[in-house]
């Protein structure tokens, strides 16, 4: 069922698509219908292909990198007041940067390879991933920590069987999150400097005027970001307790 | 088990300048059930949190001491009205939760009578939501047991369960955990007649003690000296609050 109108919405949103096109009669680099953004898609996958592996590479690593920070990050953030006075400032103030600010800085020390992209990917999901479980951790319910205490349970064990078990479903909406946002970052920073990746591949379709190219692109990019989301959504359901 | 001392709590204690309770002195024979009954709101959990040693959000200004003079939060068992259970964890684990706290190695042979004596062993490796409300509070009074305390503090445990499974649990638990000493918070004058030994009203005018009937715990739920004590508590109840 959730297949069936996954797919009555597509056909649906071609139609229109395709509508508009037929309608108004905008040339193909104006807005070029569905028919030939999928013929030039078939024509060019295997150039699509190449740069979507790029962009992939860079996001899965990105998303890796930045679970792992975040995760990190949260711990330390709920384990002692300090981090939390000097840290969570620091974070809040990170995320009022826009990101593509950063993007050309990060070019200029990364330089126009992997690195950047990887470093932008993490920068756009940590601060989700930090926030919901750091969230998480700090939303223990009263009742366990009371039933720990009366144990005589240490701080670590506390943390360790009760608190991280209880805040895993918030980490895994913030890693759910991530997934959307990652290769938003990945595809940033290639648009400010590189020469590889579905973000390259766009701009310089777009700049030759080969607009059914680069819808071909973006579109590859929605496919990517679907699947990726989708496969994180499976991977972290055990932890959101949704495993029955 | 060491042996279950007698306990004593008197004091005050007072939340941003207001009293939480006014002056008073409550004992708990050592190895007996004293029920503690009161309305919401009249401080009877504050005095069983400050026994077990819990942040009330209050100040206590008195002392709680045990008749061998040894410390006595460290020596609690305690079971709220919500089973807090861990919901990850499955029922086996969650009976051994406080040696896996404490980094210990539970008792297996323990756990498996434990288990065994509270009916639970369809559901040792079920998690807490595939279980009843009966069913999770027994897996909570597994737990309780499994800790081996000479005190069990016990905060309204059954109040959430139907009248049927509360009598049952009540007998369960009267029986699995005598010889300790036990105090047991609640609002229900039918529950404090059936199980104390010796039973506290606690009211805003402070605390009065209360007869319970001479049949031993716990009483038939149809025993008439009982039914009569239930309603003495209620008036008494009735009376403080007025």
């Amino acid at each position: 069922m959730k297949y069936l109108s996954a797919l009555a919405a597509t056909l649906f949103a071609l139609v229109i698509w395709q509508g508009i096109v037929t309608l108004t009669g905008l040339p193909k680099f104006i807005l070029p219908g569905p028919a030939l953004v999928a013929e030039t898609w078939w024509q060019n996958r295997w150039l699509i292909a190449e740069h979507a592996w790029i962009t992939a590479v860079e996001v899965v690593i990105g998303l890796a990198f930045g679970t792992v920070l975040g995760v990190i990050t949260a711990l330390q953030l709920a384990n002692s007041r300090a981090a939390r006075v000097l840290v969570q400032p620091m974070l809040v103030f990170t995320q009022a940067l826009p990101v593509f600010a950063l993007a050309p800085l990060l070019t200029l020390w990364l330089g126009y390879g992997l690195w950047s992209k990887v470093a932008m990917a993490v920068l756009i999901i940590y601060f989700p991933i930090t926030s919901s479980f750091f969230d998480g951790l700090m939303r223990t319910p009263p009742g366990y920590l009371d039933l720990a205490r009366t144990m005589q349970a240490s701080k670590r064990s506390v943390l360790w069987h009760i608190r991280i078990p209880a805040a895993l479903p918030s980490l895994a909406s913030g890693m759910r999150l991530a997934a959307v946002y990652a290769p938003i970052g990945a595809v940033i920073g290639e648009w400010v400097g590189s020469s590889q990746g579905l973000g390259y591949l766009m701009l310089l379709a777009n700049g030759r005027a080969k607009t059914d190219l680069m819808f071909a692109a973006m579109l590859t990019l929605g496919v990517f970001s679907i699947l990726l989301h989708m496969i994180v959504r499976r991977a972290t359901a055990h932890m959101a307790g949704e495993a029955r | 088990m060491t042996l279950a001392p007698d306990l004593t709590i008197s004091g005050s204690a007072t939340i941003d300048g207001a009293t939480l309770f006014a002056p008073l002195t409550l004992s708990l024979g050592a190895g007996a059930w004293t029920c503690l009954l009161g309305g919401s709101g009249v401080g009877k959990t504050t005095v069983l949190r400050l026994i077990a040693g819990l942040e009330t959000g209050g100040t206590f200004s008195g002392k709680i001491m045990a008749s061998d003079g040894l410390l006595v939060s460290d020596r609690v068992a305690y079971m709220a009205q919500d089973d807090l259970l861990l919901p990850w964890a499955t029922v086996a684990q969650n009976i051994s939760l406080g040696a896996r706290l404490r980094g210990e190695k539970p008792d297996l042979d323990r756990r498996d009578r434990l288990i065994k004596r509270m009916r639970l062993q369809d559901h040792m490796t079920k998690k807490p939501s595939e279980l009843s409300g009966g069913q999770r509070q027994r897996v909570a009074l597994a737990r309780t047991l499994m800790e081996d305390r000479p005190i069990v503090l016990l905060d309204e445990p059954f109040s959430a369960l139907d009248a049927r499974t509360r009598a049952d649990m009540q007998d369960l638990a009267a029986e699995a955990l005598a010889g300790r000493t036990v105090l047991l918070v609640t609002h229900d004058p039918g529950e404090a007649a059936r199980l104390g030994q010796s039973i506290v009203v606690m009211t805003e005018h402070g605390l009065t003690h209360c007869e319970p009937p001479h049949a031993p715990a716990p009483r038939s739920v149809d025993d008439l000296a009982t039914l009569e004590t239930q309603g003495a508590l209620l008036r008494l109840l009735r009376e403080g609050a007025a």
